[in-house]
């Protein structure tokens, strides 16, 4: 993968937005596909019911699942774009830990779940030891 | 993938081909494995409860990667880990999904199996 469509390594500017751009995308395709699976309903119950194949039709019969999947494939395409163009030690940490953040933001204000003092701690946690993470292997790659 | 030989977009015939390769077909059922894990956990919890917790793989994996691969932690990484593993406790402990008042057909066939 050596095709790339700027001659020099992108800008600050351009580094964010494409971050950005990952981080809103799989953000709106984890919101949309939480939103559907709630509009679904507890697929133990519609399992119990309707056996397995039910549980499979009531999940791949709802729009809003697929518009949630197609922004989740959507993040995952701008995710190759980005690594096209930037180090993989920048964009899997960044991506990775700040959509735990963004997701808390739109969980509380669209989704409108309860997200009290625990789980803003725990996401803000979960989101610095996911950079820590991804992150440290910098440290043995040169 | 990295056995395979170099796949260029004007031969997207062997990407079709590569799906049918053993590791990679067994990497894809487990993905698909997870997704529905994952669509289940959504059915009944809420995003902000399953996102932090489904964090803890990171930590499986780095250590599946220290103690079957061998590979080394840096200090850094190992923070990490502690990082995650406390908040996804945290997470835990609390209600997995928002108090709602009933719907109210859902209501009404609660009451009808009381009676």
């Amino acid at each position: 993968m050596t095709f790339s469509y700027f001659a020099v390594t992108p800008g600050p500017w351009s580094a964010t937005a494409m971050i950005a751009a990952i981080i809103v995308t799989s953000t709106a395709g984890e919101v949309l596909t939480a939103a559907a699976m709630k509009s679904i309903g507890d697929l133990d119950d519609i399992r119990a019911q309707s056996g397995m194949k039910g549980a499979i039709r009531a999940v791949v019969t709802c729009p809003l699942f697929f518009a949630g999947v197609s922004f989740l494939a959507l993040s995952f395409f701008s995710l190759l774009f980005a690594l096209n163009h930037l180090n993989l030690s920048l964009v899997a940490p960044a991506s990775a830990s700040l959509t735990l953040v963004t997701n808390a933001v739109a969980g509380k204000f669209i989704l409108k779940e309860n997200v009290d003092r625990r789980r803003w701690v725990s996401a803000v946690l979960v989101c610095i030891g996911v950079y820590l993470l991804a992150h440290g292997g910098a440290a043995f790659s040169h | 993938m990295t056995h395979l030989p170099a796949i260029s977009l004007a031969h997207s015939a062997t990407l079709i081909a590569a799906v049918f390769t053993p590791w990679v077909a067994v990497g894809i059922g487990l993905l698909i494995g997870f997704f529905s894990c994952y669509l289940t956990a959504l059915s009944w919890a809420d995003l902000t409860y399953v996102l932090p917790a489904t964090a803890i793989g990171n930590v499986f994996v780095a250590l599946l990667s220290r103690f079957w691969l061998h590979e080394p932690i840096s200090l850094e990484r190992w923070a990490g880990i502690l990082l995650i593993t406390v908040g996804v406790g945290f997470v835990a402990q609390g209600p997995p999904l928002t108090e709602r008042p009933p719907a109210e057909p859902k209501a009404v066939l609660q009451e009808e199996q009381v009676l």
